[in-house]
């Protein structure tokens, strides 16, 4: 005899604690688990941010005296790893993912409610494990990119404890995939047509098979690593025959489609939010499926580029110089089609739209600095200093953190039934947006002449533009002050949305706000048109 | 209608106006101290005057959208239902693929012209008597200007510093000194974890991969003092890993190299 627990059955997920508690449950419910990510995920982006701006301040004077030199290195190394791997993965794809996909596909739930918790609640403790690793001998201090030997004759114990979490997180991070690729493909409501899912649908159903396809083998490889570590194999280590630069290779193998991991889902949420207040059809829906589709798979190729310094030879650096700078292509025709959605429509100039547009802005100069750098000739100069970290964070920072943002502002109103403040939201889109633009743009020229990434100390001739640019930091640590303000506000104090404050025609907005448990009261609706504005099917609403 | 075209064409040739005009007048590069150098810097100059007219363009055209299209206060209703525009999808798929290409090719000419693909040629050159591997960085020397006129250094790096050794003259020094106008061919060498040769003055940078000696060739253009740094992190002291090259005259560096080699400073 065997007890059958059907997760798409009301009966199982009745049983669930209720109120604010469920969010500290093991709630198998895809709209608690996303919003578990997402919380979580902010709460390591304040301790990511904390860990900038430490690293901000230690640069605002060229000598090293504000914190010791392995400490700096330390800070850097878990700043990477926190915004990275607890902060933007997880909240483009576990929180908005989880939250939305369901409703996308006119399902009740996630494919694998279990797995999707279990991907959950991995993240708190390897986070946990990954920050208070300090206190054992220091943490990690080899850089994100953890390349050996330097991470082999580090102090050990913050390093292993660096590997143990990032192979946690990469595991949920692939629980989260599978998860989603099942709920897309096998979950849909009948009637529902692949080409007429949501883009964000699309931008996940592409991710998902890159952190399936590349994710394993970051963990193959800091396996190898870790046993480099503790049991002195040698697949890494020069002094017994090992290659580092395999290391880098199969490093990069995922860390690159790991930037398409972070600004692909972006790139669908942003998507869904400037149709809906611009008052106008997704422009190029099929095209911008095939792009997500030659994003992914262009980003599969493109990994050497990180490594044209290191010796790799003349042809291969011909072969990732061009596909490199061919995934110009397909994401340009999306900016394109975002910029002619926004054309000749009726805008609603609020939070969630300022965010996106300063998105769009950040992202085509980041986009202009990554054609650069995928130039050899070009690259060479400028490799490991100060203008890559500056074009990275117009991508990740200045791209998805701030389609985070507008996201928030889109749909708060979603899960909570409440408006958020419109005057503290543009005020926060203003102080975000000048802030980043002076912490990172000056950046630039600090590359372009001779200062490189991850250095404590720095010539005194950089002084002046390194304090211009922590000064941009500190205004991007204050503009979380307006952001968290408005959150805690709206939540007590805020303006009854209604249903669908934004008359949009996604089916997430065709439920009560905040949603039943069961999604929708009855059968889920039937969205042939997720984008329909300016048609009959609109003007019903 | 003309009208509105006038205005489209007055907006776009002030576009490519202000970014040729700050591509040709703004300087964002250190100074030009190597053969690489210059043409390194024509490559810059033509990316950048690109990207400032797509950053340029877009920008205005969001700022514009945002302006005009702004919903008024006694509107209501949809923007109008537009699904596509297949015309417009081929020319903006069509035209960045070009220019992608043209830039790719064209930046693959500057390699070229760097020196980098001249080991291509010669890969078979790259084992030496002891069949070890000898990895090439840019500026790779042909066959037919080896040796005699080169200067030799060997570099050793090691946690945190760069050491210089002339096996001409048999000694060692913290310092790399070089004649101006003399191609100079390093051979590097990490003692412990990887480190990086820079030198932007020179726009070259090599990564020194312990376990893999790597050649690095350049020619110095300008009499002077350049700071050479390390790109890579190695450790705490990495910020301060620095050295110095000391570009001067032949007859400077004769002096400097006879004053070292009497010393004989040699391990």
């Amino acid at each position: 005899m065997t007890i059958s627990i059907d997760p798409q059955d009301s009966n199982t997920k009745s049983l669930q604690p209720k109120g604010w508690i469920r969010y500290f449950s093991f709630s198998l419910d895809h709209k608690v688990i996303g919003i578990q990510y997402l919380v979580c995920g902010f709460l390591f982006y304040l301790i990511g941010g904390t860990l900038a701006s430490a690293i901000r301040i230690e640069l605002a004077s060229p000598m090293s005296d504000f914190m010791p030199r392995d400490v700096y290195n330390q800070v850097l190394t878990l700043h990477g790893t926190i915004m990275i791997f607890l902060w933007i993965v997880p909240v483009v794809n576990g929180a908005f993912g989880n939250y939305l996909i369901p409703f996308y596909v006119g399902a009740r739930d996630m494919a694998f409610p279990r797995l999707n918790a279990v991907a959950f609640w991995l993240i708190p403790p390897s986070g946990l494990m990954l920050v208070a690793s300090y206190f054992v001998e220091g943490a990690a201090q080899a850089g994100w990119t953890a390349y050996p030997p330097l991470s082999i004759t580090t102090p050990q114990s913050g390093q292993i404890i660096w590997i143990m979490s990032v192979l946690l997180l990469g595991g949920s991070s692939i629980f989260g995939g599978i998860n989603f690729i099942a709920t897309i493909i096998k979950l849909r409501r009948p009637g529902l047509k692949l080409m007429q899912l949501p883009m964000y649908c699309w931008a996940m159903l592409g991710t998902s098979l890159l952190v399936v396809l590349s994710t394993p083998v970051l963990a193959g490889t800091l396996i190898l690593l870790s046993f480099d570590i503790v049991a002195h194999t040698g697949f890494f280590n020069p002094v017994l025959g090992g290659n580092v630069v395999v290391y880098q290779h199969l490093f990069w193998f995922y860390s690159h489609p790991a930037v398409y991991i972070m600004v692909l889902p972006a790139f669908g949420l942003v998507s869904e939010i400037l149709p809906v207040h611009s008052r106008k059809p997704l422009f190029g829906y099929t095209t911008m499926v095939f792009s997500i589709m030659g994003i992914v798979v262009l980003g599969l190729v493109v990994w050497a580029h990180h490594m044209f310094t290191s010796g790799t030879p003349p042809w291969m650096r011909l072969f990732f110089t061009i596909a490199t700078a061919f995934i110009a292509v397909p994401t340009g025709i999306k900016f394109f089609n975002w910029v002619a959605t926004l054309w000749g429509g009726k805008i609603s100039i609020n939070s969630a739209m300022l965010f996106s547009c300063g998105f769009i802005i950040n992202f085509v100069f980041g986009g202009i600095t990554g054609v650069a750098l995928a130039q050899v000739p070009f690259d060479i100069h400028v490799h490991d200093t100060y203008f890559v970290v500056a074009h990275f964070h117009y991508i990740v920072y200045g791209g998805t953190v701030f389609i985070i943002f507008s996201s928030i502002y889109h749909w708060f109103p979603k899960v909570t039934g409440k408006l958020m403040s419109e005057k503290l939201g543009i005020l926060h889109f203003a102080i975000t947006f000048i802030g980043f633009n002076l912490c990172f743009a000056p950046q630039h020229w600090l590359g372009l002449n001779g200062m490189p990434r991850r250095v404590a100390e720095y010539d005194p001739q950089f002084q002046f533009v390194n304090q211009i640019s922590s000064l941009g930091a500190l205004l991007m640590a204050i503009s979380t002050i307006p952001f968290l303000v408005n959150i805690f506000l709206s939540i007590k104090n805020g303006k009854d949305s209604g249903d669908n404050p934004w008359n949009a025609l996604t089916p997430e907005w065709l439920t009560s706000s905040p949603p039943p448990v069961e999604n929708w009261e009855g059968e889920a609706p039937l969205v042939e048109e997720p984008y329909g504005y300016g048609k009959p099917i609109s003007q019903e609403n | 209608m003309l009208n509105k075209n006038f205005y489209l064409i007055l907006i776009i040739s002030a576009v490519f106006g202000i970014s040729f005009w700050i591509g040709f007048n703004v300087n964002l590069l250190p100074a030009k101290a190597s053969i690489n150098a210059p043409i390194y810097d024509e490559l810059f100059k033509i990316l950048f005057i690109i990207g400032l007219i797509i950053f340029i363009g877009m920008t205005i055209a969001v700022i514009y959208s945002l302006f005009k299209f702004r919903k008024r206060k006694d509107q209501y209703g949809d923007g109008i239902a537009l699904e596509g525009n297949l015309t417009l999808e081929i020319v903006w798929t069509i035209i960045p693929s070009i220019i992608v290409l043209i830039i790719g090719l064209y930046s693959y000419n500057i390699y070229d012209r760097m020196g980098g693909m001249k080991e291509l040629n010669h890969s078979h050159e790259m084992m030496t008597s002891n069949t070890e591997k000898i990895w090439a960085g840019i500026s790779q020397a042909s066959n037919n200007e080896v040796a005699s006129n080169n200067l030799s250094v060997e570099v050793s790096a090691m946690q945190f510093a760069f050491l210089f050794n002339y096996p001409k003259g048999e000694f060692i020094s913290g310092e790399l000194h070089v004649p101006v106008d003399r191609k100079v061919s390093m051979k590097m060498e990490s003692k412990d974890v990887i480190h990086a040769f820079w030198v932007p003055e020179f726009r070259i940078k090599q990564d020194i991969i312990p376990g893999q000696p790597t050649i690095l060739n350049f020619t110095p253009t300008k009499v002077g003092k350049y700071p050479i740094i390390c790109a890579e992190l190695c450790g705490p002291y990495h910020g301060g890993m620095r050295a110095s090259i000391i570009v001067e005259e032949e007859s400077d560096y004769k002096d400097w190299f006879n004053k070292n080699t009497k010393t004989e400073v040699s391990l």
